[in-house]
């Protein structure tokens, strides 16, 4: 038996009971309740679903009336246990917001840190985040193009996509020691700089993955197959985009070049020539051409970054904020009481709020970071892609067919970990 | 501040009676509740801001009052603009109307906000929990919610501790 703890508004944590009925009823059609359609639950156990989403599907036959997403099922309280947690501690669990885009949480986070507490971050710094989170973003476009071709019968493409996934993800153990949790990037900088070697394996995976894309969109783009399934499913109008403050890829296969890296850029992106690729169709192979254009695009980020990669420190050299090098500790006194300072006590930030959004590969990837003079984030609000996409998906599959959904939902490309933080 | 941000502001300032603030380059205006709806109307009709980023709550229990701050984030993608809204509401009386019928994407922002924080939406479609068990009890991102961790036992209280530990359901 539970014991019961009374919270302050008198009530007490044991609940048992399920969802009724009248609770539901307002979110399906009358032919439901008279049994004309039928209901059917989808997930949360189910592999189209990329996760733990539960769909609730009201059916006409095999047509779409309703769909009524139920998600929480990966919620992990990660913005409740921040505030519980100091500046640089918060920060790995940013990580397990958007698995297959670690290194962009992490950016997303130490950006708004070091703007919350007015820290530099030297250019080195800068370069290496932007080749590391254009890599992850190719990387998290490779686990898409698996999964998405994967739902619609194409099982060849995922062992393709996986074994280029696996050259980036040996990069990041490379530059990190972790193939996936990375937390490589500090509010100041980065962890440390990247190894002897970093270099020589960017420019092999460059050298090989241009031709790995051309082997992707020969087994998809013109096949017949793909093309039935994806050609006018889920077609999203640039009015409905915006009003569901759709961002990322879904948006840009609408024909809006809404890209944060070119109309707000941040770490260093104006520097970069690059193309924000857009479709007019937005349907769900208008997304996945746009995908595939991205992952082109990343490598010409990525090539630019890497051959006018500066040298130079990769910390910043504000000790207030940075511990110092450890050669320092043992000569310097200064240096050794700002170390413990900031591995015991962490460094404060003002009382007061920013909100910083970068790009992640599924669109706008957002923080309200909230400081009250303490060591610790007063709050801390992660706007991520997924959760405000998803929220498009009854739109995009009504009247569509069951098959259909499979594809669209493959098309917004959620990640459960984002939408349920 | 952006130059092209400056109209915006004033007009919500005289309209509205909002208070600006400014902190690293980003604008915030706070107003009230009763001119929330108004003010996100005209800023999609008026200044051309399509999109509602953000929306999310602050709790400022014990220490301040009013208890709660809505945050609103506005972007415009033409011009090229961001806004920050807040909205101070009292503990005793957390209600806020809807946007849902002016940014359709708020349905989910404000479900959070119920479910997090215990608002209560007025004129919400389907104001149900979202992230937490349909029957889950309190608001954990309230101040006042425990984070939860287990008690350490000494001698002198372990019989204490025992009794209040949460147990794995039966």
């Amino acid at each position: 038996m539970r014991t019961p703890v009374i919270l302050e508004d008198g009530m007490s944590n044991v609940t048992l009971s399920a969802v009724s009925l009248d609770e539901i009823k307002h979110l399906v059609s009358d032919r439901a309740i008279e049994g004309e359609t039928v209901l059917l639950n989808m997930g949360p156990q189910h592999p189209s679903t990329h996760g733990v989403l539960r769909l609730l599907l009201e059916l006409d036959g095999e047509t779409i009336v309703n769909c009524v997403p139920d998600i929480g099922f990966l919620h992990t309280g990660v913005e409740k246990n921040m505030e519980a947690k100091r500046y640089l501690q918060a920060e790995v669990m940013t990580d397990r917001l958007d698995y297959l885009n670690t290194m962009g949480n992490n950016l997303v986070y130490c950006l708004a840190v070091e703007k919350l507490v007015d820290l530099d971050v030297p250019p080195r710094a800068q370069a290496i985040r932007v080749i590391m989170t254009e890599l992850q973003r190719i990387a998290s476009h490779l686990v898409w193009l698996a999964t998405h071709a994967l739902d619609l019968g194409a099982m060849s493409v995922f062992l393709y996509c996986f074994r280029e996934r696996e050259n980036i993800l040996d990069i990041m153990e490379m530059v990190s020691g972790q193939r996936m949790m990375t937390t490589y990037f500090r509010p100041g900088g980065l962890w440390r700089d990247v190894p002897v070697g970093f270099e020589e394996a960017v420019r092999q995976f460059l050298r090989l993955f241009p031709a790995r894309i051309e082997q992707y969109e020969d087994l998809l783009t013109n096949n017949p197959i793909f093309i039935d399934r994806t050609k006018g499913i889920g077609v999203l109008s640039k009015e409905d985009a915006l009003a569901w403050g759709l961002t990322g890829p879904i948006i840009r296969g609408s024909g809006i070049p809404y890209d944060l890296r070119k109309v707000q850029p941040y770490s260093g992106y104006e520097q970069y020539d690059f193309d924000v690729p857009t479709r007019e169709e937005g349907d769900v192979y208008a997304r996945y051409l746009v995908r595939m254009e991205e992952m082109r695009q990343s490598l010409r980020i990525i090539r630019q970054a890497l051959d006018g990669l500066p040298y130079g420190p990769v910390r910043s050299n504000n000790r207030k904020f940075v511990p110092p090098p450890r050669s320092e500790i043992g000569t310097s006194m200064e240096a050794l009481i700002h170390h413990f300072k900031i591995w015991t006590d962490g460094f404060p930030a003002p009382k007061n709020s920013v909100f910083i959004s970068v790009e992640s590969p599924r669109g706008e990837l957002g923080v309200y970071l909230e400081g009250d003079g303490g060591n610790k984030p007063y709050r801390v609000h992660f706007r991520t892609p997924s959760f405000v996409n998803l929220q498009a998906l009854p739109m995009l599959s009504k009247g569509h067919l069951v098959a259909d959904l499979v594809g669209i939902i493959g098309s917004i490309d959620i990640v459960l970990g984002d939408v349920d933080r | 501040m952006n130059e092209k941000l400056q109209p915006v502001v004033d007009a919500l300032t005289q309209r509205f009676d909002a208070q600006v603030s400014e902190f690293r380059g980003q604008v915030r205006l706070l107003l009230s509740r009763e001119h929330i709806v108004a003010a996100a109307t005209a800023l999609r009709d008026e200044f051309g801001f399509e999109m509602l980023t953000e929306q999310t709550a602050v709790d400022y229990w014990p220490q301040e009052s009013p208890r709660f701050h809505i945050v609103y984030g506005f972007t415009s993608w033409q011009h090229n603009l961001r806004i920050l809204l807040r909205v101070p509401l009292p503990g005793d009386d957390p209600v806020v109307p809807t946007l849902e019928n002016v940014y359709p994407n708020a349905n989910w922002h404000e479900r959070e906000l119920w479910d997090m924080f215990g608002i209560r939406v007025d004129g919400h479609s389907d104001l149900r929990r979202i992230l937490m068990p349909h029957d889950w009890v309190g608001h954990p991102l309230r101040k006042d919610y425990p984070l939860g961790y287990e008690e350490v036992q000494f001698s002198f209280n372990h019989e204490e501790i025992q009794v209040r530990k949460p147990q794995p359901k039966d």
